[in-house]
């Protein structure tokens, strides 16, 4: 609160519009220049306040930008440097790149990125795809297609805590629904909590079911601006839907696709939210082998569990760098295709 | 144009600045407390027209408010008018009260900590809190001496007085342990297992023999070995606060118990405080829990109506604590002084009777024991089970365990990481202690 309120001090005494007016008036008198605009001091004023209205509607974007954005960056990145407890953040010890150096050899974290990098893949490919096909399917024109647009949404309109709770019910190893109905299949239960992978798919799931509809609104509007002259050309070659789907809708969809799976991507680095619910009583530990611990939980528990704010702030870092070598990686990797499509 | 080009920003800034200011006008000043939430609102009464508002914060469900212990106050002083802010979780709550603690703002004028952190908060904290041993209206003799132990710092002086404690029961159910062909009634139930936790293992092996299909003789291993640690000398911590889990015997011995509990197909496999552990209560698939008594609500309300008459308290084997905790004032309170007899009020042997009585929480103060509220106390969910004679027995008895300062860390990590893979995934006793160990070392090591 503080921070937002020392900028306050210094614009305190001048009134809004004649403080600044006056303000502009005396430089202008100072630099000489008053000759080029006499006469026109009232038509001045207005093109003052039109000029300088864009930098004063997006300051305040950046004012907070600053404030809860670079600031928190600065300063976590301040304070991985040093060993902080949360029961005394004043009293800092600089230990340089110590935090860092002990991620390297820390078993947690590695077992945290692993499984983020796994229930990343797990629930980011099933759910892009699976928004596709809803989206191809919302597309065609159907009667009801606004309901169906909006049970789409739904899911993603529904608090994550809400949902999991559902989902931990659904998942519930005694008298949960998927081992009712693995039982009714004639299949042996499984421990959603427990088991390596199942409790990683069950978190993935909670995931896709969470998104999907949201990437499927995107896909949509994007498949709308696709020309439909495209598609009558294309049935009129003979191309069949899915034919159609393959070379008219994809190309079309390239850059909301690469969007959706950015912001896609970026979520599953920081997912926390639905393995710490689906965890019900075990806190931020992701289950008694940590075995759906991923790298915000573990965030979360040497910061707020454990109290270790220098070390929960290194583990944000590293989460940052995953990101910009993952994304990087992905560059690279796009210009590298680039140049062999160029090539041949 | 050019003379324009550079004032403009000027203007701007000067708008954002005060658009900054608009905006953070709003959390500047801290709004005041809605009249009316959860206490009746009332007009200043007394000679000086002044009222004071003191704040509660608590987690969970504490019961000072739900007993009516609040308003009891302000009918006595009429010029206090008490409220309370309550977080659900204490893993939740107790981040956020060392945040607003060493902030020095946030802060209720009176804070409830957990038994399991109250000696991390004395330890790094003491010198952010009000002593409370000297408020007017404290007996330290009326307290149980291990418990006033707990809230007092090195230097001697006390900053936490205790609310309630978690002397430990065993709770069964009757139904269950007649088709297994176990005595029911509660005296010959305890004497089953009297003196001996061992004893308790050969009575679910005894119940395995001839249980009704889909039951098992206990809920979980980590309940098992959180009874049993808690009813030690010594825990996780010795007298100087150094960390001994790893090589008390006491605590290998808790868990070789429980491990065997769990190899021996003694238990329903289940987590304690998760949605699968409520639908077992109302299933009824488990025969026996240890519960200390601030549990007896709990399973009352999973339990439900179809468990009355069924459950039953008896003695367990070996007197033992588990949970508790104690109201502090935070020296940046605005009404401190009050705030201290607020909470010398609320942690009288009177009150802590009366909170027994309406929520179950078993008082601390050893001088409310003889109050006919506590020592005549049955509970009718529990086949009036007389639950005051039971848990003061267990509450005399608990040895005095000292609390190191990440008690609950060390406490949560053994159960939900370690003996959890041993109860739930088969994992070997051996392989999951060292992981447990490893779990610890990890959260300790700054």
């Amino acid at each position: 609160m503080t921070e937002t309120r020392t900028p306050t001090g210094p614009a305190d005494p001048p009134a809004p519009g004649t403080g600044a007016g006056l303000r502009a008036r005396d430089t202008r008198d100072v630099t000489g220049r008053r000759a080029d605009l006499g006469g026109r001091g009232a038509a001045r004023r207005t093109p003052v306040g039109s000029r300088g209205a864009p930098y004063a509607l997006v300051a305040p974007f950046f004012l907070f930008f600053g404030a809860f954005g670079v600031f928190p960056l600065v300063a976590t990145a301040w304070t991985s440097l040093h060993r902080v407890e949360l029961t005394a953040p004043a009293e800092a010890e600089w230990v340089g790149l110590h935090n860092y150096a002990r991620l390297l050899d820390d078993a947690f974290f590695w077992n945290a990125l692993v499984n983020t990098v796994v229930i990343g893949v797990l629930s980011t490919v099933p759910q892009l795809l699976l928004a596709l096909g809803v989206a191809h399917l919302l597309d065609v024109r159907l009667r009801g297609r606004g309901l169906f647009r909006v049970v789409a949404l739904a899911p993603y309109a529904t608090s994550v805590a809400a949902a999991t709770l559902v989902f931990a019910l659904f998942y519930g190893r005694d008298n949960g629904m998927a081992n009712w109905a693995l039982g009714v299949a004639g299949l042996a239960p499984v421990d959603w909590q427990n088991g390596p992978w199942a409790s990683k798919l069950a978190v993935s799931s909670i995931v896709v079911w969470r998104w999907t509809g949201y990437n499927a609104l995107i896909y949509l509007a994007a498949m709308q601006t696709v020309p439909r002259e495209l598609y009558e050309a294309a049935a009129l070659d003979g191309a069949s839907r899915w034919r159609q789907f393959l070379h008219v809708t994809l190309p079309g969809l390239r850059p909301a696709i690469l969007f959706t799976a950015l912001v896609s991507t970026i979520g599953a680095t920081q997912l926390f939210g639905e393995p710490l619910l689906f965890g019900s009583g075990a806190g931020a530990s992701g289950g008694a082998d940590h075995q759906f611990q991923t790298l915000g939980l573990y965030l979360y528990e040497q910061g707020w569990v454990n109290l270790h704010l220098g070390r929960a702030a290194a583990i944000a870092w590293a989460m940052l760098v995953v990101l910009v070598v993952l994304f990087g990686a992905v560059q690279l990797l796009r210009g590298v295709l680039a140049r062999g499509e160029r090539a041949s | 144009m050019g003379s324009r080009r550079r004032h403009g920003p000027v203007v701007a800034l000067v708008l954002a600045l005060l658009l900054g200011a608009v905006l953070s006008g709003g959390c500047a000043t801290d709004p005041a407390p809605p009249p009316g939430a959860g206490v009746p609102a009332r007009e200043p009464v007394d000679g000086s027209g002044r009222r004071i508002t003191l704040t509660v914060g608590v987690f969970g469900t504490f019961g000072l408010q739900e007993a009516g212990l609040y308003d009891t106050y302000m009918r006595l002083h009429p010029d206090i008018a008490v409220r309370q802010t309550a977080l659900t979780r204490n893993d939740v709550y107790y981040p956020q009260l060392l945040t607003h603690l060493t902030a020095g703002s946030g802060l209720a004028d009176v804070q409830a900590v957990e038994v399991g952190n109250i000696a991390e908060v004395l330890a790094t904290q003491a010198g952010r809190l009000d002593a409370l041993g000297t408020v007017p209206g404290v007996d330290p003799g009326a307290f149980l001496p291990w418990k006033w132990a707990q809230g007092t710092a090195p230097d001697g002086r006390t900053f936490a007085l205790g609310t309630d404690i978690g002397p430990q029961a065993v709770c069964y159910r009757k139904d269950l342990f007649a088709r297994a062909g176990l005595p029911t009634e509660r005296g010959a139930v305890g004497r089953l297992w009297a003196g001996d936790w061992r004893k308790y293992l050969a009575a679910g092996v005894r119940y395995r023999e001839r249980a009704p299909e889909g039951t098992a003789f206990t809920d979980s291993a980590s309940g098992v070995m959180a009874a049993v640690t808690g009813s030690a000398a010594l825990r996780y911590y010795d007298e100087r606060g150094e960390l001994i889990v790893a090589v008390n015997p006491a605590v290998r011995e808790a868990w070789d118990l429980a491990a065997e509990f769990a190899r021996q197909g003694l238990t329903a496999r289940l987590q304690q405080f998760t949605p699968g552990w409520d639908q077992a209560f109302a299933n009824g698939t488990f025969a026996t829990v240890a519960c200390p008594a601030w549990m007896l609500g709990y399973i009352q309300d999973k339990a439900g109506p179809a468990g009355r008459g069924r459950w039953d308290v008896a003695a367990a084997p070996r007197p033992g604590n588990w949970g508790g905790s104690f109201l502090v004032v935070p020296s940046a309170g605005r009404h401190r002084a009050e705030a201290a007899r607020l909470a010398a009020w609320l942690t009288a042997p009177a009150q802590q009777a009366v909170l027994f009585e309406r929520r179950g929480s078993f008082p601390s103060a050893s001088a409310a024991y003889a109050l006919p509220a506590v020592a005549d106390a049955r509970h009718p969910y529990f086949g009036d089970a007389p639950v005051g004679e039971i848990f003061a027995a267990a509450a005399r008895g608990v040895p005095r365990a000292p609390v190191g300062p990440k008690d609950a860390l060390v406490a949560q990590t053994l159960a939900d990481v370690g003996m959890l893979q041993v109860d739930q995934t088969g994992r070997s006793p051996e392989s999951a202690w060292r992981a447990a160990m490893k779990a610890i070392d990890n959260a300790l090591d700054r």
